[in-house]
């Protein structure tokens, strides 16, 4: 089974669109997983059917039970995340800014603090409407652990695809360069970048190329909007010569984008146009280079 | 006065709005009656508000969290450190202590329940933050994660902390959020009086707003809704506003101009009239909404 994680650093340059038509385009080879766990708009695309939801719990969260509280104030002296206002005389615990480290409840004299677990979100394994199977997930109002939250969706998906035998998984990653997109990448086959000849894009990739560098990923990337703006095209390029990352495809800009995603299909189910002859030979691209 | 401008999807426009917004207040300031503007640059990950607008750098400071440091010849290998540690960011590894600062959530509780003071915590750099002003009169500040660091809290918290300790109550302080609706975007927004939510009317747009408003709810945040790149899509996002009762505050026509610009890094206030006028617009209902 071969691993395929596409991701963009900058939100907004088609990345999610571009992955649910590559879902398309391998059909019954593929299983998804959609790991931008805090935007997930995959199931806009696909209609998944929420067959099986669980919830998943990440790390813990300290609760003060108040009547063995001798009002000490040990576990405020020790906590390095204000997470233990005084209100109305008693000490209690600020849950949004607990990080859940237990240090108040080991330096307690009376054992007053209890951890308890804590809710990261729903996380769900699904039936598309295309009959593959999609791994999803969504992350808790104002959770932490969104990057535990997006190993836990891979490691489902990728045992499904094992047990089943389907020879891909295809991983919409999180944006950014910090610990929900490192979660996303660690351990996989190819990273597909997507972005935009916009001094963002350019900035935006180059940072999330640099971190996949760390990591020793084979990477390959694809710019979308390609035309407009031809002296950032050109800068992109310098860069990925640079940085050897293999040029796959140049998708001149196409409001096709954004009436598919209000027609809720996929790009290439929603058109047959220039844009998406391009996505069919990216994905032919990709197999080759993920194969090798 | 503190604004933070946000949104659930990525590429919706945050910084476009938000380097906008704080030049034409910066421009307009003598009659709009502001003494002092600031934008602070809170997507550490992907910091691209610089990229809009340039101007003279002040004050670099490297910024650091505290981790743990092992002396060997004080431990005795009682193994309490590994035992405290909810992060697993130490771990025993035949006759010696490996720590992982990577994992590290610098709580202090390894360091200072060492009973033989074996682990003292030591700075480690984790990026940069950068103060500039800008020709009209605009103070800048930009926090940059060093890449391969993977938690942006930190580096968020010590950024709120510079802008409090260099700019009074007075001063009117816009903040660029990290997209999404996980730790780091609920660190940025914790002190601000009034979230603005940028979204594109496409129904990834609306729903990664919804998800965004429900994170704000659980807050307890104000928050008020603008349309970018109005005219691609549907009109959802309004239907949305007027059932919940959220104020819309603005329209950015999308227009090709526009995105030329955008990706060349210019402001969009400069050349085109029309987005002008829709920013001034903005910024009064703005104002209107932090004093009601």
């Amino acid at each position: 089974m071969k691993e395929i994680v596409v991701i963009s650093g900058k939100g907004g340059t088609g990345k999610t669109s571009i992955t649910a038509s590559l879902a398309v385009l391998g059909d019954k080879d593929v299983v998804l997983a959609d790991c931008d766990v805090d935007a997930a708009d995959m199931h806009l695309l696909l209609n998944p059917d929420f067959a099986h939801k669980e919830k998943f719990y990440s790390g813990k969260i300290a609760e003060i039970i108040q009547d063995d509280c001798i009002k000490c104030g040990k576990c405020k002296d020790v906590c390095r995340f204000d997470a233990v206002p005084v209100i109305n005389e008693q000490y209690v615990i600020d849950e949004l800014n607990c990080e859940g480290c237990e240090y108040c409840a080991y330096v307690c004299p009376t054992n007053a603090i209890v951890m308890n677990d804590n809710l990261a979100g729903d996380f769900f394994i699904s039936e598309t409407r295309l009959n593959n199977t999609l791994v999803h997930a969504k992350l808790a109002i104002a959770a932490d652990n969104s990057g535990k939250l997006v190993t836990k969706v891979r490691t489902e998906a990728k045992k499904i695809a094992e047990e089943n035998d389907i020879p891909y998984l295809i991983v919409d990653g999180s944006p950014g360069i910090g610990c929900p997109v490192v979660a996303s990448v660690t351990g996989s086959n190819l990273v597909v970048i997507v972005t935009e000849p916009t001094v963002s894009g350019l900035h935006d990739m180059s940072r999330v190329a640099e971190l996949i560098r760390k990591f020793g990923i084979k990477s390959v990337c694809l710019i979308n909007k390609a035309d407009i703006n031809a002296d950032i095209t050109i800068q992109i390029k310098k860069f990925l010569d640079k940085y050897e990352i293999p040029l796959i495809a140049e998708i001149p800009y196409d409001l096709v984008f954004a009436d598919a995603i209000l027609a809720g299909k996929t790009v290439v189910e929603y058109s047959n146009g220039e844009v998406s002859q391009i996505i069919r030979d990216s994905w032919k691209r990709i197999l080759e280079i993920v194969r090798e | 006065m503190k604004i933070a401008i946000a949104s659930g999807k990525g590429g919706t426009g945050k910084t476009t709005l938000a380097v906008n917004l704080a030049s034409y207040i910066a421009e307009e300031k003598r009659n709009l009656n502001v003494q002092e503007v600031v934008l602070v640059d809170m997507d550490v990950e992907e910091p691209n508000s610089g990229l809009f607008i340039k101007g003279e750098l002040k004050k670099t400071e490297i910024k650091y969290r505290m981790v743990p440091e092992w002396i060997e010849s004080k431990c005795t290998f009682c193994k309490k450190c590994a035992n405290v540690c909810n992060f697993n960011a130490l771990a025993y590894i035949g006759v010696s202590v490996l720590i992982f600062p990577e994992l590290c959530h610098s709580c202090y509780a390894c360091s200072e329940l060492c009973p033989e003071d074996a682990l003292p915590m030591k700075a480690d750099r984790m990026g940069e933050l950068r103060q500039y002003i800008i020709k009209n009169g605009l103070h800048f500040i930009e926090s940059r994660l060093d890449i391969g660091i993977e938690q942006a809290v930190p580096l968020i918290k010590q950024t709120h902390e510079f802008i409090d300790s260099e700019f009074d109550e007075t001063a009117f302080k816009i903040i660029d959020s990290p997209p999404g609706t996980s730790c780091p975007v609920i660190e940025t927004v914790k002190d601000a009086e009034l979230v603005v939510l940028v979204t594109e009317p496409t129904p990834f747009g609306l729903n990664d707003l919804k998800l965004a408003v429900d994170t704000m709810k659980e807050l307890d945040k104000k928050c008020a809704v603008i349309v970018n790149r109005d005219g691609i899509g549907n009109d959802d996002v309004d239907k949305y506003c007027a059932e919940n009762n959220i104020p819309l505050i603005g329209k950015i026509p999308h227009m090709h101009e526009a995105a030329k610009l955008y990706s060349q890094g210019n402001l969009l206030i400069d050349d085109i009239d029309e987005i002008r006028d829709v920013i001034k617009d903005i910024y009064s209902n703005i104002k209107k909404l932090v004093k009601g």
